[in-house]
């Protein structure tokens, strides 16, 4: 029972979720790519979308985060997953760096295009095809000896 | 081919709201960081049953959004695409590896690291923030200019 309610709670949050990115335009490749064309078609919608998200987001955490380890658990775990990485190397500069690349190019990000599925829009599917292909070879990659070392999956 | 879109500060803050009330949510409930890439990932590669139900069913909430903002107000959310099929496949091949190798993407680290006041994620958000400037510059006014 608890369980279903779990699964209910998390549907109702990815909803949540997929409304503001579609709401929003982050789901929108050319939305999001005349934000970056400061030189030709501007659009400046985006701002609005990281600054609503960022300071909902970091009011929102100030209520929710533990202070200390053992303070509270989440309402349906028993402990938080907090990233512990906090290395700033040139896996995370140069991984973000390729996203970036990719982003420009293709105009979708992760977040904007997993809800934009439900449009069926078929450009959104070869998108989605194409990042799971990258995900894939990069863990591939991540596993072979001469890249191996401490590290977490993608957060 | 570029196409002009209207600037809509209002419904893209609302927007934006709405991401950081989920992003808090799912702190709340589960205790863990609202990252399309990393629910994606451990959705594709799941550590047990109980990991891929929870993110299966985020992602489905995800999905069924625009269906329900098109029952709700009788149209579906503009998806246009200005870009070459090509430039789908390249690009999203490249924000897969990218995302990997970076640890998270524009939800993980622009929204919810940097809500976490993390240094990992103001630098990787600074960083493919002008990457993608950087490639969208070079696209339409270098290459194609």
């Amino acid at each position: 029972m608890s369980g279903l309610i779990r699964l209910i709670t998390l549907y109702a949050i990815g909803l949540l979720f997929g409304i503001g990115i579609m709401l929003s335009g982050m789901a929108n490749p050319a939305k999001v790519l005349n934000f970056f064309d400061v030189a030709g078609t501007w659009d400046p919608s985006l701002i609005f979308v990281m600054g609503g998200a960022l300071i909902t987001t970091l009011i929102g955490y100030r209520f929710v985060l533990p202070r200390s380890e053992s303070a509270a658990t989440p309402l349906f775990d028993k402990r938080f997953h907090l990233p512990t990485n906090r290395s700033i190397d040139a896996k995370l500069v140069g991984g973000a760096t390729v996203f970036g690349i990719g982003w420009g190019l293709a105009g979708f990000c992760p977040g904007g295009a997993l809800p934009a599925l439900g449009t069926g829009v078929p450009a959104v599917y070869i998108f989605t095809a194409a990042l799971i292909a990258g995900l894939l070879v990069a863990r591939f990659l991540a596993h072979r000896p001469f890249m191996r070392q401490p590290s977490g999956r993608a957060a | 081919m570029t196409i002009i879109t209207p600037f809509t500060p209002w419904a893209s803050l609302a927007g934006g709201i709405l991401i950081g009330l989920a992003s808090v949510l799912l702190m709340r409930s589960l205790g863990r960081i609202m990252g399309a890439t990393g629910i994606l990932s451990g959705f594709l590669m799941p550590l047990s049953r109980e990991d891929w139900a929870w993110r299966a069913a985020l992602l489905a909430g995800m999905a069924t959004a625009p269906v329900v903002m098109m029952i709700a107000t009788g149209s579906m959310p503009a998806v246009q695409v200005p870009v070459s099929t090509a430039m789908l496949l390249v690009g999203g091949f490249l924000v897969g590896l990218g995302v990997f190798f970076g640890g998270g993407c524009t939800s993980g680290h622009g929204v919810c690291g940097m809500a976490r006041l993390s240094p990992r994620s103001f630098v990787a958000t600074l960083t493919f923030m002008i990457a993608t400037g950087v490639t969208v510059f070079v696209v339409r006014h270098v290459v194609g200019g």
